[in-house]
């Protein structure tokens, strides 16, 4: 109260409580892990819970993620949910390449995480096999508060900068150069047959 | 219509000329590949006018199964289950396929819906359909190799690793 | 016997054979409404070109990765301008080798393989699969009362879950976006019953052969009887929300029809079955559990369109409600699973004291029980239609051939049919009609 009671007294003069200063890495920071938008890539069960996160009693529009946009070029997380399937590795690597930088992948569900309960011909062991992750949230399927908790550890992340420190330190992260050619014309080496 | 033949002349009960088995308690019927589409076009006509469900079983790694009415077992089986709508009854279809001649007529006149089914058992057991409109893959990518649900076909199980036991 | 139809035109008599006469393969030639297209021929149509004749039909790709396409369903569109005419469903981007896994599982574990595959209605896989192994095992007719009702009771409640999800994913497909959120708060409710029932949410692996995992947990009436009483006011709200809006039935009245030849010719059941007017419905045609005990109507539509078909899944919430307030009134005292030593595990207090309870748990949870030789299929009544399960047993502890028969994915090959004719933004519209969950597609 004090301080609006400032502005108005002094006016000009009351704005030296009216000025925020930060550094831009941190403001830029704060306003990626803040309305970070997701990626819908629901692929099984996983993209129920995904949903129900969505939903008004776990709501992540709490946290600026309720906006679920389907083109990857407007995407700034994609959370893989569900099993990804040997015909849908392609598809799934596409899409990740379509994604503007920086982007952050959320692996949702054990399937997506190491292959789950399902060790066989048909799933890939992990998506990490294909796209590099950031998180990873086990569960079958994760309820949404899991969920909630790993989108807040990468927000987190984001927010305390780690994760460009570390992909900077490891050369990770997607490593992928803005080229001529599309971006299916990237073969993936997938997982084992 | 229905040509049960006489019980006093047959050991075994037949429906439209096929020896019919009970399998806890539900009407099967073996019938072999030459048949095979008459009696569905007859069963059809009886009023089994829905067919359920179409697929394979590979007996592989059970070479010395019997069956009843010294019908030859096979390697492949492909097995349909029909459906009366007005009876309220299910009946089940066996026929025999060996390995070496994996080929059946297809169904997809009788029963159009037969067809993602009939594409399905190719792509998982290898059996492919005569007259079928589209015979390619269904579940696994186009260029894939092998048929997953044969017996000699591996699961593809990867033994887990853990960091920092011995082995 | 022929009939013949003969015709009087400009250029003579013309004669027709009737149409009963010919063979399917002739009456879907002349409809000509699924695209018989190989995915290798279709990746070369799909080369950029540049110099296009006006009158050339356009073949183009949805999904799999589409807001609307219900999951991994990837559909190949052939337009002319804006009309589809034809159209290929492409499926096997989820598929997961369920059926070879489940060769490897025992028949208790069995349970958590199956009921991933629909998993909007999990309960549902884990009762058909348990009905075949208890068909198989024989002991289907000894399953006690209690756990019968305590199945139907749970069947029911995944019915009412899983069609409150449809009203939320086709009210979003249609437009009507807030139906999302109200639909997963219904969903919500019935969901943490499920959880404090079955400790999951979803993919609960609680049915299994010889009855259920445990009993109802205390005040598990008052529990339902909470969601019951929420519910018709906000059914209500929903019928407003939609049923009589003139966008909604704008949308919907008309719009992938079909007829009842059509649907059995393709297999579909369940609503789409339904919506045709053919009166099918397993629980009450061929009764599975006590249905034949409870009282409730099957719904059936009249046009065979998306209107139809929505009507009906919304009304058959209203019927599940019936049930379960029967189940409620007649639940019976007992015990939630069969005491045969060969199925059921000894109870916790005696695994402390007896050695020979101990090792009786040890062989059935890790060597699993055997089952005798034998093939058999059960079919249940599942939100979309028939689900069924076919088992081979060669005698050992697990099952030497598992086979859904998934509702969805023969429901799919009703999709080239409804969309025919009509505009790419019904193609939606149709594949929400149709409720496919592609987890059951593909396995």
């Amino acid at each position: 109260m004090g301080l609006a009671q400032n502005v108005l007294d002094d006016g000009l003069g009351g704005l030296d409580h009216n000025f925020v200063t930060a550094r831009i890495e941190d403001l830029v920071k704060w306003a990626r892990s803040r309305s970070s938008w997701a990626a819908s890539f629901g692929l099984a069960c996983c993209a129920i819970e995904m949903m129900g996160t969505g939903a008004s009693h776990y709501d992540i529009s709490r946290f600026g993620m309720e906006v679920f946009r389907a083109s990857p070029r407007q995407a700034d997380i994609m959370i893989v949910a569900g099993r990804v399937s040997q015909k849908m590795a392609p598809v799934l690597r596409q899409v990740y390449d379509q994604m503007m930088e920086p982007k952050w992948v959320i692996s949702m569900g054990v399937c997506a995480s190491s292959g789950g309960m399902f060790n066989n011909y048909a799933i890939v062991q992990g998506v990490d096999q294909i796209v590099p992750v950031d998180v990873y949230a086990p569960g079958c399927p994760p309820t949404p508060e899991t969920l909630i908790h790993a989108i807040e550890t990468l927000h987190q992340l984001i927010e305390d900068g780690e994760i460009m420190r570390r992909r900077e330190a490891n050369n990770g992260g997607a490593g992928v150069e803005l080229d001529a050619h599309a971006p299916s014309a990237i073969s993936v080496a997938l997982g084992s047959k | 219509m229905s040509d049960q033949v006489e019980q006093a002349e047959q050991t075994v009960e037949t429906l439209h000329g096929c020896p019919v088995v009970y399998s806890r308690d539900q009407r099967v019927l073996l019938v072999n590949r030459e048949q095979y589409v008459s009696v569905v076009k007859a069963l059809a006509n009886d009023g089994f006018d829905v067919c359920i469900d179409l697929t394979g079983v590979d007996y592989l790694s059970m070479p010395h199964r019997t069956l009843e009415a010294g019908i030859q077992p096979e390697r492949f089986e492909v097995v349909v289950n029909l459906l009366s709508l007005t009876k309220r009854e299910r009946i089940r279809l066996r026929v025999q396929v060996p390995a070496d001649d994996t080929n059946v007529p297809s169904l997809f006149d009788v029963h159009p819906g037969t067809e993602a089914h009939e594409r399905e058992t190719f792509d998982m057991f290898g059996i492919t359909f005569d007259g079928h409109p589209d015979m390619t893959r269904i579940l696994m990518p186009e260029d894939w190799d092998g048929h997953p649900l044969r017996k000699d076909y591996d699961q593809g199980f990867i033994p887990v690793q853990f960091k920092g036991s011995n082995s | 016997m022929s009939s013949v139809i003969s015709a009087g035109t400009n250029e003579g008599g013309q004669e027709l054979q009737s149409r009963s006469e010919l063979t399917a393969k002739e009456l879907f030639r002349e409809v000509g409404s699924v695209l018989r297209l190989s995915e290798s021929e279709a990746a070369k149509l799909a080369e950029v070109q540049t110099e296009v004749p006006e009158d050339q039909t356009m073949i183009i790709n949805m999904g799999p990765q589409h807001p609307s396409t219900h999951g991994v369903l990837r559909l190949m569109l052939e337009l002319q301008g804006e009309t589809v005419l034809r159209c290929k469903p492409i499926i096997g981007y989820l598929h997961t080798g369920m059926e070879k896994t489940g060769e490897s599982l025992t028949y208790m574990q069995g349970g958590t393989n199956v009921t991933r595959m629909d998993y909007l209605s999990p309960l549902n896989n884990e009762l058909v699969f348990s009905l075949a192994v208890e068909k198989l095992l024989g002991i289907d007719g000894d399953i006690p009362e209690r756990a019968v009702w305590m199945r139907m009771l749970l069947s029911e409640l995944n019915r009412m879950s899983s069609h409150l999800l449809f009203l939320a994913t086709n009210g979003m497909d249609i437009g009507a976006v807030s139906m999302m959120l109200y639909g997963w708060r219904e969903r919500e409710d019935v969901l943490r019953f499920f959880q404090k029932v079955t400790g999951l949410r979803m993919n609960h692996n609680f049915i299994r052969p010889g009855g259920l995992a445990a009993d109802l947990p205390e005040g598990w009436r008052d529990d339902v009887l909470s969601i019951l009483e929420n519910l018709p006011s906000r059914l209500e709200e929903y019928d407003i929300l939609m049923t009589g809006q003139p966008i909604w039935r704008e949308r919907l009245q008309g719009v992938g029809a079909i007829t009842a030849r059509e649907a059995m010719a393709l297999g579909a059941t369940g609503p789409i079955l339904r919506s045709t007017g053919v009166a099918w419905d397993l629980r009450r045609d061929m009764p599975y559990l006590r249905y034949e005990e409870v009282d409730f109507d099957v719904i059936v539509g009249q046009y065979g369109d998306a209107y139809d078909r929505y009507a009906i899944r919304f009304n058959e919430i209203r019927e599940s409600m019936k049930i379960v307030y029967q189940i409620l009134d007649r639940m019976p005292s007992g015990d939630y699973r069969i005491q045969n030593k060969k199925v059921t595990p000894p109870p916790r207090a005696r695994i402390d004291e007896s050695m020979e309870a101990l090792i009786h748990h040890f062989k059935i949870f890790t060597e699993g029980f055997k089952v005798p030789e034998g093939e058999v299929y059960v079919g249940i009544e599942s939100p979309r239609g028939e689900i069924g399960c076919y088992i081979v047993s060669d005698g050992s502890s697990t099952p030497y051939r598992m086979h859904m028969r998934a509702p969805s994915f023969v429901n799919i090959q009703a999709l080239p049919h409804m969309m025919r004719g009509g505009l790419v933004a019904d193609a939606v519209a149709v594949i929400s009609s149709v409720d496919p969950v592609l987890g059951e597609v593909d396995r």
